[in-house]
């Protein structure tokens, strides 16, 4: 049975990427980092501006908010994708840390009084909601959680939907770091989002063939070594085995880090 | 299935509550919150002790997870299935919108004086969004594919897509879906920050209605294929899910309902079916008045003036994160007994609302149900169920 079930696969096509996280602001610096062209320093990582949403919004979120659109927006401009034409799925151990801290300190003391805009940026789908007004994109948009294995989560989700719609899927995994005292017993190693477009067609610019399958494999270790902390350190870094072969080029297999005792291989291979 | 809510613990209870018109909103005090509203508290979720082996899990949500999983026998069912399907071919795909953030709301008030948080507390098991599928998937020992979702009050509906999917791509052979949301001081104080919550039991489709009465739930359907499962007559078939966003405003719905509409036409385009073959719809209905007027619209738009239709919200509360799953087994409840539940709490019907919005119970027979879940961010999620025996 066990053999049976590790066969299922289901192959997808990787159109486009967007990052940011510390010591890169987008995707061709963290795979220049990948490819050691250039080595990795643990700069904080950068919120980026934005040119989306009227200027009354963009006061109003986040820097997760912040980062998730702006990753998005690098995936989908490197997809050549229209941004609101694309169906979504966002996944994040957590919504906005600062935010969360704010509410729960707030409701802890005498005079409990909230804002309501921190109310609403508090829902986890805030990054999904904020993208879909920014792009004015109506599809179907998503937002899951799956604690450290949110990475292999949410590409599991985005790459059912590409099978079962045989439309394209935009990917956004986002982590925001907790201030004290929740950042104490849920560290994370900073704010950081990274984002792929997925699609069910070997479309002329796609940059990776992935298969993808269930697998009892431990989970890859980062390559290159240095990047363990990032890898570590945050639920969108477990992509990282991932980034590193498509950034590299690479033909091969690997297995991300999803719910004990699963791990979700993906075979990376040529589109043609 | 299963279900616990402020209607009671189990289908029959919950039946018995739908037939009888009883609402599960009281006034009672809950924690420490002092504001005037209307709750709907699940009984008995303090006294539950969790067992050993999960006690790590211990927190308000989790506890009423485990509640709904002792009614109906629901723990053998499920122990059933993992037995025919294995422990790696089920899904666990559930909706919460605050999870146990409870815990973390108490924890904070016992901070410290360096800010610290108290040793007992659980980070992982309780405040995270994950906790309650971590959770069913340790108490059922299951080893498959896991998520939550949480899309605020559509939360729980979008599950039933996430595990269509998952078995469509042959990753899994069943799925336990539904949602948990529990009360919690964020949401009754942030939905009165919002001026969204009402003083009263709320008045879905009411012309003086003035907000919501939050609610808890805890609601699990097992969902397994239609082509290979054991088929019974009186199964409940999920036949379409719609999803859409309405990219308008984080907490008000787009005013014309522009979202809820491609949701529900998507949905009944999956299911194969017209507007004129759905025999009720369970509105998402939450007595705010820009809900009701936009889904109104929405519904109109749809599906004319002729569908019978309700919100079950004034019985129930607006369990948020847990009504998708909580009105998909209300909704199972109605096939299976031939009941069109009409909506309580309703002095005049708000005569701009232009649908056929129904006051009392009914008894006829329902093929197919339609049920609304939308929430903040502008998230909308429609479902078509119907019965085995219509197909």
């Amino acid at each position: 049975m066990a053999q049976e079930d590790m066969q299922t696969r289901n192959t997808v096509y990787l159109l486009g990427i967007g990052a940011a996280g510390p010591g890169f602001a987008d995707w061709p610096t963290l795979a220049a980092i990948l490819r050691e062209e250039q080595p990795w320093s643990r700069a904080a990582t950068q919120i980026p501006a934005l040119q989306v949403l009227p200027a009354a919004e963009r006061r109003r979120i986040g820097v997760v908010v912040k980062l998730a659109l702006a990753v998005g927006l690098e995936a989908a401009r490197h997809a050549d994708r229209d941004p609101a034409q694309i169906a979504s799925v966002f996944s994040a151990s957590n919504a906005e840390g600062e935010n969360c801290h704010a509410l729960c300190d707030a409701l802890s003391g005498e005079d409990r009084f909230i804002s309501p805009t921190r109310f609403h940026n508090s829902v986890h789908n805030a990054s999904s909601g904020y993208w879909s007004i920014a792009t004015g994109c109506m599809a179907p948009s998503t937002s899951l959680c799956a604690f450290d294995a949110s990475f292999a989560a949410g590409f599991l989700e985005a790459a059912t939907q590409v099978a079962s719609s045989g439309e394209d899927c935009l990917l956004v995994v986002h982590d925001s770091a907790y201030p004290h005292p929740l950042g104490t017993v849920r560290p994370l190693l900073d704010n950081m989002a990274i984002a792929l477009v997925l699609s069910a067609h070997p479309a002329a610019n796609a940059m990776a063939r992935l298969d993808i399958s269930l697998s009892a494999d431990v989970p890859s270790s980062a390559a290159p070594s240095g990047l363990a902390a990032l890898q570590g350190g945050t639920p969108s870094g477990r992509a990282m085995p991932l980034l590193h072969a498509v950034a590299l080029g690479l033909e091969t297999s690997l297995d991300l880090e999803y719910l004990a005792p699963l791990s979700l291989h993906i075979g990376v291979g040529p589109c043609r | 299935m299963s279900l616990s809510s402020s209607l009671g613990h189990g289908l029959q209870a919950t039946l018995a509550a739908l037939r009888e018109s009883c609402s599960g909103l009281s006034d009672r005090r809950f924690e420490t919150v002092d504001l005037t509203t209307w709750i709907g508290h699940t009984e008995g979720v303090d006294d539950v002790v969790l067992p050993d082996a999960l006690r790590h899990f211990n927190c308000r949500n989790n506890r009423l997870a485990w509640l709904a999983l002792q009614q109906d026998g629901l723990m053998e069912k499920f122990v059933a299935a993992r037995a025919r399907h294995g422990a790696g071919r089920i899904g666990v795909f559930l909706g919460t919108s605050t999870s146990g953030i409870l815990e973390t709301e108490q924890a904070f008030r016992r901070r410290d004086d360096n800010g610290n948080l108290p040793p007992d507390f659980n980070y992982r098991e309780t405040h995270n969004t994950y906790s309650i599928a971590d959770f069913v998937r340790h108490a059922l020992q299951l080893e498959g594919p896991a998520v939550v979702v949480s899309t605020a009050c559509s939360s729980s509906a979008k599950v039933f897509g996430n595990a269509q999917r998952m078995i469509a791509a042959g990753f899994i052979d069943a799925a336990i879906v539904g949602g948990v949301d529990s009360l919690c001081l964020t949401t009754l104080y942030g939905f009165h920050s919002l001026q969204l919550l009402s003083a009263e039991p709320c008045k879905p489709y009411d012309a003086s209605r003035n907000g919501l009465s939050i609610g808890e739930a805890a609601a699990f359907i097992l969902l397994e294929r239609a082509d290979t499962h054991a088929a019974k007559n009186d199964d409940v078939l999920l036949l379409g899910v719609g999803e859409s966003a309405d990219a308008h405003h984080m907490s008000a719905p787009h005013p014309e309902g522009l979202g809820a509409r491609i949701a529900m036409r998507t949905a009944l385009q999956r299911a194969d079916l017209q507007a004129s073959d759905i025999d009720y719809i369970n509105l998402h209905g939450t007595a705010t008045p820009s809900n009701d007027a936009a889904e109104a619209q929405a519904v109109a738009a749809e599906f004319g003036m002729g569908t019978p239709c309700s919100s079950t919200k004034g019985a129930t509360g607006h369990t948020l994160g847990a009504a998708g799953g909580a009105e998909a087994i209300i909704s199972s409840l109605c096939l299976k007994h031939g009941l069109i539940p009409g909506g309580l709490n309703v002095d005049q019907l708000d005569p701009a609302l232009q649908v056929n919005y129904q006051l009392t119970n009914s008894d006829a027979p329902v093929r197919h149900i339609l049920s609304n879940s939308f929430g903040f961010g502008g998230t909308n999620c429609s479902l078509v169920l119907g019965r085995r025996g219509e197909h």
